[in-house]
C-alpha cells in the first residue's frame, strides 16, 4: 500500500511540477506581449470605427472625442463601453456605438454600429466574434459583404416586425448553415438603433470646450436586462 | 557527414512518412486554411516551430514522466507552447493572427504533433526528436504549401495574395497575379477543393513511388546482386 502511495503522490507531483512550468512560461508570455497585443486591437478598432462612418463626412478624431456609454441591456453592454461622435465643423454627424450581440452561437459578438444624424445606419462593424471559421463567420466585412445588409437601414425602415432575418419572417437575408449568427447580429443592430433613439440628444450634443460630454448618460434603469436562452434552430445543430 | 539515421529521419518527414498526403495526420488545418499559399505557409511554419520545440522538451524530460501520465504531461506541455505562440503571433503578426484566427490553438489538437511526441520524442535522443519533428514539420508545410498554390491558382487566379499581412502593407506588391481577369472558382476555396487536391497530391506521390519502384525482373536482380 505504501508503495502505491508513494507512486500516486510522485505521479501527482510530477504532473504539479509540468502545471506549474507551464502556468509560468504562459504568465511571463502574456505579460510579455500585453502591450502590444493591446496596441494592435486599439489600432484595428479605429481601423473598423473609421469603416463604420462614411469617408469624409467627419474631420475629427472619433476615438480621440470617444465618451463613455454606461451598462445597458439594449447595447448588449455589461461593462461600461465607448461611443465615438463624429463631427464636420463641430456639427455632429454621426455616431459610433459600441454594442453587443450577446446571443451569438459561439458566445458573444461584438459591434461597432455607425448611425448618422438623421437615424440611418451609416456602417455596422464586427469587432470581435467566436462564430464557426466558414459558417458564421460572413457577418466579418472581411469575410463576406453581409454586413452591409444594414446600411441605410433604419428604425422605421424595414417596420419593426420586420427587422429579423429571412427566415423569421423578416427582411434580413442570411447565408444557409447559419441562421443563430445573423438572427444575433440583426437583433442587436435593431436594438442599438432604439438606443439611438432614446439617447438622440445626449449621443448627438457638441462637446463643450473643456467637457467632452455636455451631458452624460445615466445608466438605464427600469430596463430589465433578461437572460438570452439560445434558440434552438435544427438548422444549427448540424454545425 | 550525415548519419544513416539523420538521414533516414530526414526521409521520413519530407517523403515517406509525411504527415500531409501518408500519414493523413492534421488534416483539420490541412484543409481549412489551405486556401491560399500566405495561409499555408504561416501554419505550416507555426505547427513546425511548435512540433519541434515540443518534441525537444518531451525527449529533454522523458525519463521524469511516469508512463502513466505521459499523454496528460504531453498535451499539457504541448498546450502551453501553443499558447505561447498564439500570444506572439497576437503581439507581433496581429492582421495574420486574426486571419489564422481559431486554427493557430487547434494546432493543440493537432495529432500529428502528439504523434510526434509519442511515438518519435519519448524513446529518442533530443537531437534526433527535434530534427524529426522539424523535418516531420516541413514535409507538412510543403504539402500545406502546394496545395494552397493550387486552391489559390484555381480559386483566384492569384499566387501570395495577404502577403502584406505578413509582412506589412510593403508586400501587398509582391502578389503574384497567374490569371488575369479571373472570374474565380469558388469550389476551389471551399473545403471541398481542399479534399480534391489532397486526392490529386496523394494520387501523384503515389505514382511517383510506383515509378521508382523497381520492376519484378529488377527486384530479383536486386536481390541476387
Amino acid at each position: 500500500m505504501t508503495t502505491a502511495l508513494r507512486e500516486t503522490v510522485t505521479t501527482a507531483m510530477t504532473l504539479l511540477v509540468f502545471a506549474v512550468i507551464g502556468s509560468a512560461l504562459l504568465s511571463g508570455t502574456f505579460s510579455l506581449t500585453r502591450p502590444s497585443i493591446a496596441a494592435s486591437e486599439q489600432a484595428e478598432k479605429l481601423a473598423r470605427i473609421s469603416e463604420t462612418l462614411p469617408a469624409g463626412s467627419y474631420d475629427n478624431d472619433p476615438v480621440r472625442d470617444a465618451r463613455p456609454l454606461p451598462p445597458d441591456p439594449l447595447l448588449g453592454l455589461r461593462h461600461a463601453g465607448q461611443y465615438y461622435p463624429a463631427f464636420k465643423a463641430g456639427v455632429p454627424v454621426a455616431v459610433v456605438l459600441e454594442a453587443v450581440a450577446p446571443d451569438g452561437y459561439a458566445g458573444e459578438i461584438r459591434l461597432l454600429v455607425g448611425i448618422l444624424a438623421d437615424g440611418r445606419i451609416a456602417g455596422v462593424r464586427v469587432s470581435a466574434h467566436k462564430e464557426t471559421p466558414g459558417l458564421g463567420d460572413y457577418i466579418d466585412a472581411a469575410k463576406s459583404r453581409w454586413i452591409r445588409v444594414f446600411d441605410g437601414r433604419s428604425l422605421g425602415d424595414p417596420a419593426d416586425a420586420q427587422w429579423k432575418v429571412r427566415k423569421d419572417g423578416g427582411q434580413f437575408d442570411y447565408m444557409a448553415g447559419a441562421t443563430i449568427t445573423p438572427r444575433a447580429v440583426v437583433k442587436a443592430v435593431h436594438r442599438s438603433l432604439k438606443y439611438f433613439e432614446a439617447h438622440r440628444a445626449t449621443l448627438l450634443s457638441t462637446p463643450s470646450p473643456g467637457h467632452p460630454a455636455s451631458d452624460p448618460i445615466p445608466p438605464a434603469t427600469g430596463v430589465e436586462s433578461k437572460p438570452q436562452p439560445r434558440p434552438s434552430n435544427p438548422d444549427d445543430t448540424a454545425r | 557527414m550525415i548519419s544513416a539515421e539523420t538521414r533516414e529521419i530526414i526521409y521520413n518527414g519530407l517523403w515517406k512518412q509525411n504527415p500531409g498526403i501518408v500519414q493523413l495526420l492534421g488534416l483539420c488545418p490541412l484543409l481549412a486554411i489551405s486556401n491560399t499559399v500566405v495561409n499555408s505557409l504561416s501554419l505550416g511554419l507555426a505547427t513546425t516551430l511548435v512540433m519541434a520545440v515540443a518534441s525537444g522538451s518531451v525527449s529533454l524530460v522523458r525519463n521524469f514522466i511516469p508512463h502513466e501520465i505521459r499523454l496528460p504531461t504531453f498535451v499539457l506541455i504541448i498546450a502551453a507552447l501553443v499558447t505561447v505562440v498564439q500570444l506572439l503571433m497576437n503581439a507581433y503578426v496581429h492582421p495574420l493572427y486574426l486571419v489564422l484566427g481559431i486554427f493557430i490553438p487547434l494546432i493543440t489538437t493537432n495529432c500529428i504533433v502528439l504523434a510526434r511526441v509519442e511515438t518519435f520524442a519519448s524513446k529518442r535522443s533530443t537531437s534526433h526528436s527535434v530534427l524529426d519533428a522539424l523535418m516531420m514539420g516541413l514535409g507538412l508545410t510543403l504539402v500545406l504549401v502546394v496545395l494552397g498554390a493550387l486552391r489559390e491558382v484555381a480559386g483566384k487566379g492569384t499566387l501570395f495574395s495577404g502577403l502584406d499581412l505578413a509582412l506589412g502593407p510593403a508586400a501587398r506588391e509582391w502578389v503574384v497575379t497567374v490569371l488575369p481577369d479571373y472570374q474565380g472558382f469558388l469550389l476551389a476555396v471551399l473545403p471541398p477543393g481542399a479534399f480534391l487536391g489532397l486526392g490529386l497530391l496523394i494520387a501523384l506521390k503515389n505514382w511517383i513511388e510506383g515509378m521508382r519502384a523497381p520492376r519484378p525482373a529488377q527486384l530479383t536482380h536486386a536481390l541476387q546482386g
